[in-house]
């Protein structure tokens, strides 16, 4: 009787599911779900009578010693409270240059997260973690870091809802953008202690977007995602604004899956575009006086990205590598204005810049990990109209010289536990014009609290 | 035109066939519960084994494939207890699917189902990598197999009510085989009784409490923390005097330690499958329960 009852509700169900209510009389359909309901609460009684003859068949006092009190359900981090996490960190920088005249000569600075930081011992930023789920349909994620000048900023702070369309997840608020791998990595979770070249260069630093973005996974055994991204896009390259909807938008697209066991990687590419108005910068002109210029135009940018992940039987404990590569490009069309606090001339502008990098971390034995990365940034020769109308000569924008910084960066790290590393890294920079520096950091990275999940 | 009204026709079909169709997608984390899925949903469902036996389940990596294949999961079945807790909530959080988050029918975390051992008393990281849920390794205990297996049933009838009645009688059928295999596994052992072991990290705690066996000290100093060389000969230091009776490793850790252990104290040391799919014999759950407890036989002799 029941079997038939069934069948004729997985019958119903393939049908009705899609059209709802073809034929089936309601009658019919609460008995089906009355019968369900009985089957649940026998199963209640059932495990309740297992647990019993269980209990009647252990016959060792070790055994029975074990039926330990446990509360019947694991609380989730600190019952309601949001899971929260501490990042202390801090390094020794031995620099052989002065960090102040640091520059990524022939491209356009911008951003505060560019050059190795200070010398002698450095407090690096505290980062503070929390995260919680709102309500049945979002959860909240917030970052604050701290400087070691004591100033606090929001590194991320967003809303998340998940799955309310299958696959699809988009958060709002302020987060890294999507753009490439690192981008929006934590610098607690880099291989290195600072960020690429290209991307100090690019974006300088990690580009924070004011906005929303949308991702949407689709059904497929291997791993195709899709996003969207927009936002206030004040950040450099962009610049503040002032002005009423997006500054900023971007597309992306990863693909990724296993390659048999022990491997596994993931690529992306990246497009997004900014505009920036009055973006400011300061350079010295052709007889030494100091001048300020500014970028009026847009700022467009490509990216792809490339990870491989390698442990043996894919058992990530005792050895495993970790390949990683972004080449990115950006073009910026507009105009450049010249000393704006005098003569304030301006004329048309535009720069096609490219960068690089690759870099390898190989974890040989548990706890300790060596990895090595290079990078080379091309910075083209930009169209600067005031210098082809001859109005000023080249020697007036020597930070926009052509130049091709290199880097080459070796670390050594030891990680005591999940929850503390010690790092040792070694950089021959040659980002400045014509000059090599040699970096030596030695940093730790300890986390308090919650247990954080690693994204691939 | 014709060509879009039969695609639009066939995509219509499509999606009203399928659903009579399609297996349960079911998202397994680690080997056991794959096992157990697959015992229990037989032709109706479509396991996806997201871990192998070789692999650390507390260090799995949230590959890509991984995230893809939670996408498109109905259930997902889990330890839980903060075992999954490095990777899972990237899962989770990133594959855009509700059926599977926590609190939905289609997600079980198992440990939930059963009396954990082990739950600390005080919550330290300096006590090494401590779950707050109490040991999270439940499934070496076939008694807690049983009782997951009892709330994977119904959740799969709650999830596919179509196949009620197939989940209901593949259910007891299993049920049943294990009943009779329990008493069976534990008048095999009995001779294990009391049997010293040490193990690599706690993670047989369930298997030694279940057999009445005795675990005199770990290799692991606290859980998470490999040991170091001044350790080892600590360890070795206690054991001689005859403290123990045989080092125990599972297969997915690495032989260095328990081996370097075992030569320096003449104890017998035993790798156990820990899952299914750790060793040759442990090709299903029986297997995995019938080899531990012959491994551990062997070595008693």
């Amino acid at each position: 009787m029941f079997r038939k009852v069934t069948l004729a509700a997985a019958i119903g169900a393939a049908f009705v599911a899609p059209v709802p209510a073809i034929g089936a009389d309601d009658a019919e359909v609460q008995k089906i779900r009355d019968e369900i309901k009985e089957l649940k609460d026998g199963y209640e009684t059932r495990i309740r009578q297992l647990e019993q003859r269980l209990e009647k068949t252990e016959q060792s006092p070790a055994a029975a010693a074990s039926a330990a009190p446990a509360p019947s359900a694991p609380a989730s981090a600190n019952s309601f409270n949001p899971a929260i996490s501490l990042i202390l960190g801090g390094q020794i920088n031995n620099l052989q240059r002065d960090p102040g005249t640091y520059q990524v000569g022939g491209f356009i600075p911008g951003g505060d997260g560019v050059g190795p930081g200070r010398r002698s011992f450095n407090l690096g930023e505290s980062e503070l973690d929390v995260a919680a789920n709102i309500d049945p349909y979002f959860s909240g994620f917030f970052v604050l870091s701290i400087t070691p000048e004591n100033e606090a900023s929001v590194e991320e702070g967003y809303v998340q809802n998940t799955g309310s369309v299958p696959g699809l997840t988009v958060k709002f608020g302020r987060f890294f953008s999507g753009f490439g791998y690192v981008n929006e990595i934590h610098a607690h979770a880099w291989d290195f202690v600072d960020l690429p070249l290209v991307h100090q260069a690019f974006f300088g630093g990690q580009l924070q977007e004011e906005g929303i973005q949308a991702r949407w996974l689709a059904p497929t055994p291997m791993f195709v995602e899709f996003g969207v991204e927009t936002g206030r896009g004040a950040n450099f390259p962009g610049s503040e604004r002032n002005k009423n909807g997006a500054n900023a938008g971007m597309i992306f697209a990863h693909l990724g899956d296993d390659v048999g066991i022990s491997n596994s990687y993931r690529v992306g590419a990246s497009y997004r575009m900014t505009k920036a108005e009055d973006r400011t910068y300061d350079d010295v002109d052709s007889i030494g006086t100091p001048v300020t210029n500014a970028f009026t135009g847009d700022s467009k940018m490509w990216g792809v990205d490339f990870v491989w992940k390698w442990a043996p039987n894919g058992n990530t404990v005792d050895r495993n590598f970790k390949f990683q590569a972004e080449y990115l490009h950006r073009t910026e069309d507009g105009s450049l204005a010249f000393n704006t606090a005098g003569p304030n001339l301006s004329d048309a502008y535009r720069s096609s810049q490219s960068g690089w990098y690759m870099q390898g971390a190989y974890q040989f034995m548990p706890r300790w990990r060596v990895g090595l990365r290079y990078e080379e940034l091309n910075s083209g020769n930009p169209d600067i109209g005031l210098v082809s109308s001859g109005a000023l000569t080249a020697a007036d924008f020597p930070r926009l010289a052509e130049n091709d910084p290199k880097r080459t960066t070796a670390m050594i790290d030891f990680s005591p536990s999940e929850f503390s590393r010690f790092r040792l890294q070694f950089a021959r920079d040659e980002a400045r014009f014509n000059e090599a520096d040699n970096q030596v950091f030695l940093q730790y990275i300890m986390s308090l609290g919650t247990h954080g999940a690693h994204k691939f | 035109m014709n060509r879009w009204k039969t695609f639009t026709g066939a995509l219509a079909l499509f999606a009203m066939c399928s659903p009579a169709f399609a297996a349960v997608n079911i998202f397994a984390c680690l080997p056991e519960w794959a096992a157990l899925a697959n015992e229990l949903g037989g032709d109706k469902v479509s396991v996806y084994q997201a871990s192998n036996a070789l692999q650390d389940p507390h260090h799995i990596e949230a590959r890509p494939s991984l995230v893809a294949r939670m996408r498109s999961a109905d259930l997902a079945i889990c330890t839980g207890a903060e075992l999954e807790i490095g990777w899972l909530p990237v899962l989770l959080q990133t594959a855009g699917n509700q059926k599977v988050q926590p609190g939905q029918p289609g997600f079980i975390a198992a440990a939930d189902f059963v009396d954990r051992l082990e739950v600390p008393t005080r919550l330290d990281r300096a006590d090494g990598d401590v779950h707050p849920g109490g040991n999270p390794h439940i499934q070496l205990d076939p008694r807690n197999v049983a009782k997951v297996g009892l709330v994977l049933t119904q959740r799969l009838e709650q999830i596919d009510a179509g196949n009620a009645a197939y989940y209901e009688s593949r259910g007891k059928d299993f049920q049943g085989r294990w009943a009779q295999a329990i008493p069976r596994w534990e008048k095999d052992a009995a001779s294990l009784k009391g049997l010293r072991v040490v193990p690599y990290h706690k993670d047989s705690v369930y298997l030694i409490k279940w057999l009445g066996l005795v675990e005199v000290m770990d290799i692991e100093p606290k859980p998470g923390i490999p040991p170091s060389a001044g350790h080892l000969s600590e360890l070795v230091g206690r054991l001689k005097g005859g403290a123990a009776d045989v080092i125990v490793r599972s297969a997915y850790q690495d032989p260095k330690a328990a081996t370097s252990l075992a030569a320096m104290t003449n104890l017998p040391a035993v790798e156990l499958p820990y899952t299914v799919g750790g060793t040759p014999g442990a090709k299903d759950l029986f297997g995995l329960f019938d080899d531990s407890i012959a491994r551990l036989k062997a070595v008693k002799k």
